[in-house]
This record gives C-alpha cells, structure tokens and sequence, in this order.
C-alpha cells in the first residue's frame, strides 16, 4: 500500500541507467531500481509507453522499487537512436513503431537479467501501460518464466485485421491460450483504447481459456490516468488501482 | 489511446531548429498522444533529417480544427501561387 511505510524504517532505493544484454545480444540501456538492501527481493520487468522511456518511466520504476521490488525497465526504442524522449519517440512512430518481436526479446532478456541477480526471490513480474500494456500481455503470453502481469489499459489487445501493421502483425489476445501468468487489468471506463466493449472481449477469451484474471474497470477515467503530469490524470481512480497494483503483485511475487 | 497513426513522407525544404537552419528530409504527420499540449491526443507534425540526427526535428502539435485550418491554407497558398507563374514549370 502506498505511503504504509513505517517512519523508523530504513528504506531506501538506488537507481539509475545502466546497460544490459538486450535481444539479439544487443548492448541496450535500462533505467533500473532496487530497494537499498540485498534481498532476496522479486523482480519486475516495466515496459515503457508509445511516447518513449521517459521520465514518468523513471519515477515509475522507482515507485515500484520504493515498495520492495527490483525494477528493470529497458529502454525499447534504443536501437533507433538517441535524443530526447520525444525526438526518439517521433522517429520511432515515423517508421511505424518497434516491432513486436523487438519488444518480446528484450522483455525475455530483462526476465533472464532478473532471474540471474543474486538479490532476487525468483519471481519475476512484467508491467505496462498503453501500449506497454499491451507488450506486457503480449511478452507474458509468448515468453514462459513471469508471475504476474499488469496490464494497464492496453490498447490493441484486442485489434480487428485493418488495425494489423507489419510491426504488430498478431493481436495478443490471439496467443491467450498460452499465458501461464496470472493477470490484472487497469482500465477507465472512458478509454476508446481499449473500449469497454473490447475489454469485454479479453475477459471472454480468458474466461474461454480457464485462465486466471481480475480485471478493474474505473468509471470517471479515460485512458492514462495514472498520468500525473497531463489532463488525463485521476486521482482517486490511479491511488486506488494503485492499491490493486501492490497488493496483486504482493500476492503472486511476494515481497 | 496509441492511434498508431502517422504518414511519412521524403520532402525538400529547411527548418529552423534550437541551433538554426538545417535541411528537411522527411515528414510524418500523425495523430496520436500529444507530447506537450494539453489534449489527450494532437495532430503530430515532424519534420525531420535523421542524417543530422535524432534532434534534428520541427514539432508541432495542432488540434484537429487548427490541422484543418492549416490544410485549407496550404491548399490556398499552392494554388495562389501556382496561378501566380511563381512556381517554376
């Protein structure tokens, strides 16, 4: 739970950028951060949003790290250069996106860097918003090894066949069969991607599929609305999924 | 949402930037989050040249009634200036 921390405590984190082996063997970066002892702790991989590994990333991972757990968010756009956030994000959206299976490499290469630190517990969680959201199904379901994924409201999840690009050439939620990880879904009841009515539709390709779920829906909340440095940014709706966040991956990562 | 709208286009021209004037290669124009303005989403207009680098860039962001505004410009601008015998044959 979110400023639940006891004022005697010692808690702290170190994080910063550092670079680790990526997909395909590439040197990429990653913002990482630890709680400040040396475990064993879980491991949570983040996966940044379509506007690029920004500073709300950072301050992201480090709320995560603030409550138990080392965060590994690699930097997905690093092969297309660098600059500012938004300059390599305009680039990266003026070719069409990154590629799916760029993404899928990484995040399995984040699991293996997480798997392998001594501090570790062993459990490895992976979250993300927009469409780190739905990277984040989409890794889970398509690479074994997670615990636990969040996906906070996840566009194109669900995507009709005109929506299909060469960089997304799958839906993820054709590939529900094969997510052994539990789920927890985030969404505001006024996004238009994911629609409430696409919402419905993962509910009912999981619940096809037997397979283990909850799913939050917020009235009064679009999409990004734990966004607090724009418009889109609810308060009472982002402390309380928040909450849902914590405690979900308390119970499937432990920490 | 991610729209994961963009149009990318090679074009001719020069942009002034934070370090002055440098030549364009390429422009996309999009719809999809906004970066700095207030509204979820904004019409994206890079221009760009990626040979230079990453920085290289004029961005805009424009709502949808300003984007077509600024058709309905360039539409009357090109045609005024083609009737004109300004633009070379």
């Amino acid at each position: 739970m979110w400023n639940s921390f006891s004022t005697d405590g010692r808690a702290g984190v170190r994080a910063g950028i550092t670079t680790y082996t990526g997909g395909n063997g590439d040197e990429i970066h990653a913002y990482v951060a630890r709680p400040e002892h040396d475990g064993p702790v879980p491991g949570i991989v983040v996966v940044h949003h379509m506007p690029g590994w920004d500073e709300f990333y950072q301050e992201f991972a480090e709320r995560l790290a603030r409550h138990g757990y080392e965060v590994i968010c690699p930097d997905l756009y690093c092969r297309f250069g660098h600059g500012t956030p938004d300059d390599v994000a305009a680039k990266v959206r003026s070719q069409g996106g990154v590629h799916d299976d760029s993404v899928i490499v990484d995040c399995k290469a984040a699991l293996d860097w997480l798997k392998a630190r001594p501090t570790g517990n062993g459990k490895v969680g992976i979250i993300g918003s927009c469409s780190g959201g739905r990277h984040s199904v989409l890794v889970a379901s398509r690479v074994p090894g997670f615990d636990a994924v969040v996906d906070l409201w996840g566009g194109g999840v669900v995507m009709s066949p005109d929506q299909l690009t060469p960089a997304r050439p799958v839906a993820p939620i054709e590939y529900t069969k094969d997510l052994d990880a539990p789920l927890l879904g985030i969404f505001g009841n006024d996004d238009q991607n994911p629609t409430p009515e696409q919402v419905d539709v993962h509910e009912a390709e999981l619940k096809k599929h037997a397979k283990s779920y909850e799913f939050h829906r917020y009235d009064g909340a679009g999409h990004g609305f734990f966004y607090y440095h724009t418009p889109l940014y609810r308060p009472e709706q982002a402390m309380d999924a928040w909450s849902k966040v914590f405690a979900f991956f308390g119970q499937q990562l432990g920490g | 949402m991610c729209t994961m709208i963009a149009v990318t286009r090679t074009i001719n021209g020069v942009g002034k930037g934070p370090d002055g004037w440098f030549p364009l290669t390429q422009a996309t124009v999009g719809y999809d989050h906004a970066t700095h303005s207030a509204d979820e989403h904004a019409l994206l207009l890079d221009f760009v040249n990626y040979d230079i680098g990453t920085g290289a860039r004029v961005a805009l962001e424009l709502d949808i009634t300003s984007g077509k505004a600024l058709l309905e410009q360039l539409r009357s601008a090109i045609e005024a200036a083609e009737a004109s015998g300004a633009v070379p044959a």
